[in-house]
């Protein structure tokens, strides 16, 4: 077998493992939390009696190994249970939610990540110059600051001073592509400005540092712009520790935008999770938590699978 | 008379250092350098490390290397000082009129790129060729340099190609865009003995046929005697002489020049072998996770008190056997004996008497030594641990090895950055003989330091050896150290014995192939050494 298909197979095969601990954890943090789901539909004010009866009806009382694999076989066979408060199947209000959640990170992401690569290119162009101490001035002070902080900043200038955007990010499945992004352009800033300092100043770093190597000095000795020198033969060479930091800032894309979500009254994930947070909803905070680990690993093992399809050494074996 | 390709006019170049605990202030590295190259001639530069010819090699290209500076002077190519043109002009002479071969290619060429994309991207980029023409004469090139499969060697990658391999496609990047001056830095000094020759060969052979003029730097007087039309020798970024190539090997004026003709004035009696000290017997070992064995029933013995020099190229497992030796790598077959008794195969279960016997003393003494410690507490450390040595007892041990290095008074409160190349091995030394060893593995310690600093280190161990009659299984690529310092010689090759007796045995005709082509290998400082060897030569180097 080639050698990539067995370190990518490896990766998956590692992938699912981390998957399921993952769900155990999520499962038993769940139980440790004080009160169940019966306790939680009832109220503070019901009686003793009610609640066995109920927890008998739920299957509550049985063993928590014996739910945790009834629960799981539901998740792996698509069948994510149904909602204690509105008793609506998570399934479809979390495929809903999902693809919200995923065309305002896809949109954050378009913008962010070529723009932080580019800034990250320039700033090393530029080394310890205006245009590098300004790049790292601003995207250090747009990470600095809280992003709800960043978030009211924008309403008040852009939605309340101006109204070039609106402040409530409403999106509906009729309306035409060019309203939905208007609609959501506050938000989609608001998340490229939180996730564009790390990802710059990781590619600085990674190209600083091949920077070093003994080819930059080959490249320079052939006349070569310092530009070209650049994106030609320190970027390749580079790759693999800026795809680790970007996956990384995609995975906070869709699992960290709960405070955006929520200040802009965007109906994604986030907005869903603190809503079923707030009404103790347990099956939902399950299929959320449960929804988030899949991205951040699935991304993480993309970021894998890139860094060895990166290297030379492995791609053509000797 | 023809007008130079370069002048260089009164170069001085100086950099910014930065001394731990001190400001940064500028120095000069190189005060004041003349020299020409004429069109289709080579000028060896030679000196050891720090005589600054690599500096003005790269100043040809108006390049500073990290913070080097060009200060003043003026450098002048085909007639125009590069030092005073703007940095445009000086990218259009870089990969078109002056190119640059690196010491290694290895680390030179990009290893995300294949090799024909990065041997052409000069050519190309400077509009010299098109991108057909200049893949075609790559291939040519390829080709006039003794490269395997010159159609398909540039879809390769460089880490699938071999060390000499890469050194010779450095070569052909370097003369792709048809320049007018190569600049060669060491460009054989990382490869093994049998390689160099070859690769030097092709390098001489190419500069012939294109007719490119050339500076070839080189701290091996006896490399740069077979390539280059006149030599000039450095020193503390001085010029210290320079002449024809003949002049300076027949003939050399300055005291300098002469000490580096006659480098390894070292000689040794050769002493006969004795009950050994160290038995080695049917060897076999190999790494784990591999499927080969590196050492095939190796048997050698040393003799208490003398020196058996192991001599190989790298990958022959040279260093594998220290490592069985020293117990760090366990043998899957055989049996050491060391002083009569049988050693167990892994380090961790050995006596401390067995540990403090055996020592070793390492290739690269900057890394053998913990940056945070003063020379004191490195060479006390033995002490304490082997003999319980305290105090002024302690203090007055210390100053005697280290009187015995010849370093003297004023050194134990020093850090190892603040001791040359040649002093931090003496100290490595003192730091192996604080243990009173009987046996003394050195695995080429040597290897990384100039040539007259080298031949103190082997005097001071041979005067050493005498004192403290201490047994040394010596580790070397270096033939000429081999015949300076040995008792016995073991020539390894792929993980075998070749060869095997006292010194006199094993360097007395009639040799095996390979030995022949060791021994051949070695440059000579003799002009046309090169070509005699290439003619008689009766098998082909390894590593080519």
């Amino acid at each position: 077998m080639h050698p990539i298909l067995k370190l990518v197979a490896e990766r998956l095969a590692l992938g699912v493992l981390l998957l399921f601990a993952a769900s155990a954890l999520i499962f038993g943090l769940t139980e440790i939390l004080p009160g169940d789901a019966a306790q939680a539909i009832l109220g503070q004010s019901a009686t003793p009696e009610s609640l066995a009866n109920l927890r008998e009806e739920m299957g509550l009382n049985r063993p928590a190994l014996t739910r945790y694999f009834e629960w799981l076989g539901g998740i792996v066979t698509g069948d994510m249970g149904v909602a204690l408060t509105n008793k609506l199947p998570i399934g479809e209000q979390i495929a809903r939610r999902m693809s919200s959640t995923l065309f305002l990170a896809f949109w954050a992401a378009i913008i962010s990540v070529p723009l932080a690569i580019l800034l990250g290119l320039i700033a090393v162009r530029y080394q310890n110059r205006w245009p590098d101490k300004l790049i790292s001035g601003i995207t250090l002070a747009s990470i600095s600051l809280p992003e709800f902080m960043i978030a009211y900043i924008l309403v008040f200038f852009f939605a309340v001073k101006l109204f070039w955007a609106p402040s409530f990010a409403s999106i509906s499945p009729g309306m035409p592509l060019l309203e939905q992004l208007h609609a959501i352009s506050l938000p989609v800033a608001v998340l490229t400005m939180v996730v564009l300092a790390h990802m710059m100043r990781m590619t600085r770093a990674a190209i600083l540092n091949v920077m070093q190597s003994a080819y930059i000095e080959t490249a320079e000795l052939k006349g070569l712009t310092t530009f070209k020198v650049i994106y030609r033969h320190a970027f390749p060479n580079a790759i693999a520790p800026i795809v680790n930091v970007v996956m990384i800032n995609l995975a906070y894309l869709v699992v960290g935008v709960v405070v955006v979500e929520v200040v802009f009254a965007y109906p994604g994930m986030g907005q869903y999770l603190v809503d079923a947070v707030v009404k103790r909803d347990v099956p939902v905070v399950l299929a959320c938590g449960v929804i988030f680990a899949a991205v951040y690993i699935i991304l993480n093992i993309v970021a894998d699978v890139v860094s060895i399809l990166a290297n030379p050494r492995l791609r053509h074996p000797k | 008379m023809t007008t130079p390709l370069l002048k260089v006019r009164g170069l001085k170049i100086g950099a910014t250092v930065y001394p731990p605990g001190e400001k940064p202030h500028d120095i000069e590295i190189v005060h004041g350098v003349d020299f020409d190259v004429e069109p289709g001639k080579v000028l060896g530069l030679i000196g050891e490390s720090g005589a600054g010819k690599s500096t003005i090699g790269l100043a040809s290209m108006a390049y500073g290397r990290g913070g080097v500076k060009l200060t003043a002077g003026s450098v002048e190519v085909n007639g125009r000082d590069v030092l005073q043109a703007p940095l445009r002009d000086i990218r259009k002479l870089r990969g078109a009129e002056v190119t640059y071969v690196s010491q290694s290619a290895a680390a030179s060429f990009n290893p995300a790129k294949q090799i024909m994309e990065q041997v052409i991207e000069a050519a190309v980029g400077q509009g010299k060729f098109s991108k057909s023409e200049a893949q075609k004469r790559a291939v040519e090139l390829f080709t006039k340099l003794g490269l395997p499969n010159p159609d398909t060697i540039g879809n390769r990658y460089p880490h699938q190609v071999s060390g000499g391999q890469l050194q010779r496609c450095m070569t052909a990047l370097a003369l792709c865009p048809e320049p007018d001056l190569v600049v060669f830095d060491e460009p054989t000094t990382a490869l093994d003995v049998t390689t160099q020759i070859d690769v030097l060969k092709a390098i001489k052979d190419a500069i012939r046929d294109t007719g490119v003029a050339a500076l070839y730097i080189t701290h091996d007087l006896a490399v740069v005697a077979q390539v280059s039309d006149h030599i000039m020798v450095l020193r503390y970024g001085e010029k210290v002489e320079y002449g024809t190539t003949d002049q300076i090997i027949n003939a050399p004026q300055e005291a300098y020049t002469k000490a580096l003709v006659s480098v390894r004035s070292i000689t040794h009696e050769e002493k006969q072998p004795t009950e050994p000290v160290l038995r080695v017997e049917n060897i076999t070992a190999r790494y784990k996770g591999t499927n080969f064995n590196v050492l095939h029933d190796v048997s050698v013995d040393i003799s208490p008190g003398q020196t058996l020099a192991v001599v190989g190229e790298s990958g022959s497992g040279k260093s594998t056997l220290a490592r069985v030796i020293t117990g760090l790598l366990p043998p899957s077959a055989g049996k050491i004996t060391f002083a009569g008794r049988t050693l167990t195969p892994d380090q961790p279960s050995r006596s401390m008497e067995d540990l403090r016997e055996l020592q070793m003393i390492y290739q690269m003494a900057d890394t053998a030594m913990n940056p945070r410690q003063t020379v004191g507490t490195i060479i006390g450390r033995p002490l304490e641990f082997y003999f319980g040595l305290k105090g002024a007892e302690k203090q007055k041990r210390i100053q005697e090895l280290l009187d015995e290095i010849e370093l003297g008074q004023g050194f134990q409160d020093r850090y190892p950055a603040e001791l040359s190349g040649g002093q931090k091995q003496r100290v490595c030394i003192a730091r192996a003989l604080a243990a009173k060893p009987t046996l003394i593995i050195c695995d080429e310690v040597t290897s990384a330091l100039d040539p007259l600093v080298a031949d103190g280190i082997l005097k001071l161990l041979l005067n050493l050896q005498k004192i403290e009659d201490v047994a040394y299984l010596f580790i070397t690529h270096d033939l000429a150290t081999v015949k300076a310092i040995s008792d016995s010689i073991a020539v390894m090759y792929q993980g075998k014995v070749q060869r095997y007796g006292t010194k006199s045995e094993v360097l007395t005709p009639p040799y095996d192939d390979y030995t022949d082509l060791l021994l051949s290998s070695v440059p000579e400082m003799k002009l046309g050494w090169l070509e005699d060897v290439i003619a008689n030569r009766k098998m082909e180097s390894a590593g080519n």
